[in-house]
């Protein structure tokens, strides 16, 4: 496998019209310019339909128990929805569990390519991913906390994995070198940096304020992972594209 | 009294009409809907594609029959699509593979307890088992590719403990056979079980060969090998379990005599009413084909359908948690192996399996590697606070 910091390999990569010029004029040359440009419209109209008859994925189990919020003495949640709040810290616990196994797969392309990588170690890689199992711990706590079931795959979690898949399966791939590989992981660190503030406002507007005040440090933890990785990504990606 | 056969001639073939909005339809909610639901679902699909592929090999063999194999063929085409389009999208391809052992690990289970013959049942316990062991390898794999907890899919109806070890199912094909049940004297409980089974496993055998490759993960794609290997020594398992001296009008019949049971189940046992309105639709459709099928078997073999498969169902197919019936099967039979047609002791399991096994597995043992130390608990393995796994 090429290394990620080469340039990008030349060779007979077949899926432009320029390798088939011959092959490429005949399919051109019978395009029906007459065919009416509808942009899509019926496509979109069924969608539509689609959309204005469809359920839910799903929803938000209520808490076991209210007793079990009160005993806690973390207090009722206020608002109108606490469900909400419930849903969207069910989904960072998936996303963070996902990210955990993401970085399984960048740690695996990492003991093989990361003499590429000078400014980065094992051990930093390892941290991050360890970071995001705490993560995923404190996450779990909170739904405690709030009486909820951390077990429960909520909607919002249940999209996660959807969302996560095409990351995960770039990761995994063994063709994809580091770089490609960090760019999955920058991918998931800033949907976990969007996802975290907006954990913490959530949480104040929630009354929690403890739970607020840990949800914004971990945003701090987040914000350390954006910034390693895309560096790491960047030294990757740059000198490849200057030296070519 | 469950279903009478003879009495209800169902819908006519052609009223049994689809549009394209009805085939995909609303799916399933993957969260609020009943497991048993999407076992309904996966199992049902299995029937119709079973459907399908029987009646394909029986038009190569009848030039006769074709026509109307072909009519109902089609009807069978889109009961299968409308089934199926059912699964919603945020099924990732190995949450329906969850999804589908649950069916074969529920489903073997109930027809093991229900089924007269005991070599057959027998045979299904010993299925169980492995199948019950694909779910603990897949469910590693859930949890340690895409840190996900395979119960959200089984809503705690069935156990994720290891079963008879995937890495020793690998056997020689002489020890897939078994001994077939005399169609001349074997209930239609009989026939029904072994037809419903040989569909599912062919049904997860063929899913298994889709979706393998999709997967970038290099040992989740061994893992689909390998198990998709052992799906395909299950489907020869019980599809040798049939008469091969049955003619082919009578599989038909049996045929849509199994669809009818299967629907029928779904029926009874179905709590979300869209759901069952669905299977109420199916279940008239099958009754309609089976009319058609015991009109043919009396112009062209003079018999009785009724001989055959009698003029009620049997009691419905329970989709409900059989988790005490494998865990008994589990502690008394896990170390069973098989000797040609009959059952032995691991000592005695004969040297053309092990042979076999060994060199499949000389480059190592995915189901091994996948769930080396795994352990299900809530919310995923990464629930125990630890670093390092």
């Amino acid at each position: 496998m090429s290394e990620s910091t080469a340039a990008s390999q030349l060779g007979m990569n077949r899926t432009g019209l320029q390798m088939s010029p011959r092959l490429s004029r005949e399919m051109t040359e019978n395009i029906d310019e007459t065919l009416a440009d509808t942009n899509g419209m019926e496509i979109a109209e069924t969608r539509r339909e689609y959309i204005l008859a469809a359920d839910d994925l799903g929803s938000v189990p209520p808490p076991a128990t209210v007793k079990g919020v009160l005993k806690s003495g973390a207090g009722m949640l206020t608002g109108s929805r606490p469900h909400i709040l419930i849903d969207k810290i069910s989904e960072r616990l998936a996303f963070e569990r996902g990210g955990a196994r993401l970085y399984d797969a960048v740690i695996a392309k990492f003991r093989v390519h990361g003499d590429e990588l000078t400014g980065a170690t094992l051990m930093e890689l390892q941290r991050i991913r360890d970071q995001e199992v705490e993560h995923a711990a404190l996450l779990k706590d909170a739904l405690e906390t709030l009486g909820a079931d951390p077990t429960a795959l909520t909607p919002c979690a249940d999209l996660v994995g959807v969302e996560s898949a095409g990351l995960l399966q770039a990761a995994s791939d063994p063709r994809t070198n580091l770089a490609q590989t960090l760019h999955a992981a920058l991918a998931a660190e800033l949907i976990d940096g969007a996802g975290w503030e907006l954990l913490a406002e959530l949480a104040q507007d929630a009354g929690q304020a403890d739970l607020a005040e840990q949800f914004t440090a971990a945003s701090g933890q987040e914000a350390e992972h954006l910034r390693l990785v895309e560096g790491w990504y960047r030294a990757l990606s740059i000198p490849a594209v200057a030296r070519a | 009294m469950t279903l009478a056969l003879f009495e209800d001639r169902g819908t006519p073939l052609s009223q049994q009409r689809f549009t394209w909005r009805e085939l995909a339809g609303k799916p399933i909610s993957k969260l609020d809907d009943d497991a048993f639901s999407r076992v309904r679902v996966i199992l049902m699909n299995g029937m119709e594609t079973e459907a399908l592929r029987f009646s394909h090999a029986a038009a190569r063999f009848n030039q006769k029959l074709r026509l109307p194999l072909a009519d109902v063929r089609r009807v069978e085409q889109h009961q299968a699509t409308m089934v199926n389009w059912l699964l919603g999208a945020d099924h990732s391809p190995l949450e329906t593979t969850i999804g589908y052992e649950q069916v074969a690990i529920e489903i073997t289970a109930a027809l093991a307890q229900q089924e007269p013959d005991e070599y057959l049942a027998q045979t299904y316990r010993f299925g169980l088992l492995e199948d019950f062991d694909h779910m603990y390898r897949f469910s590693a794999l859930l949890d340690r590719l895409e840190g996900k907890d395979s119960n959200n899919i089984l809503q705690s109806y069935t156990d994720v403990l290891p079963g008879r070890p995937t890495v020793v199912e690998h056997r020689a094909p002489e020890n897939d056979l078994r001994r077939p049940f005399d169609r001349t004297t074997a209930a239609p409980l009989t026939k029904l079980n072994a037809l419903i089974l040989v569909a599912a496993e062919n049904q997860t055998h063929d899913y298994y060969m889709t979706i393998g490759p999709l997967f970038a993960d290099p040992v989740a794609r061994q893992l689909y090998a390998e198990i998709a290997s052992i799906e395909e020594q299950h489907v020869t398992q019980y599809e040798s379990l049939l008469d091969p001296s049955t003619t082919l009008i009578e599989n038909w019949l049996m045929h849509e005599a199994m669809e009818v049971y299967t629907y029928y189940s779904c029926v009874q046992q179905e709590p979300n009413p869209r759901l069952k309105a669905i299977w109420e639709r199916m279940l008239n459709y099958e009754l309609g084909h089976l009319h058609i099928v015991a009109d043919l078997f009396k112009k062209h073999e003079r018999r009785d359908p009724q001989e055959v498969i009698g003029t009620h169902l049997p009691e419905p197919v329970p989709f409900a948690s059989q988790r005490e019936f494998v865990r008994k099967t589990l502690a008394r039979e896990v170390d069973l192996r098989a000797s040609g047609t009959e059952y032995c002791t691991l000592e005695e399991e004969p040297q053309s399996s092990i042979d076999y096994r060994n060199q499949l597995n000389s480059q190592g043992s995915p189901s091994e590697v996948v769930a080396s130390g795994y352990s299900w608990r809530p919310g995923t393995e990464l629930n125990r606070k630890v670093v390092n796994l």
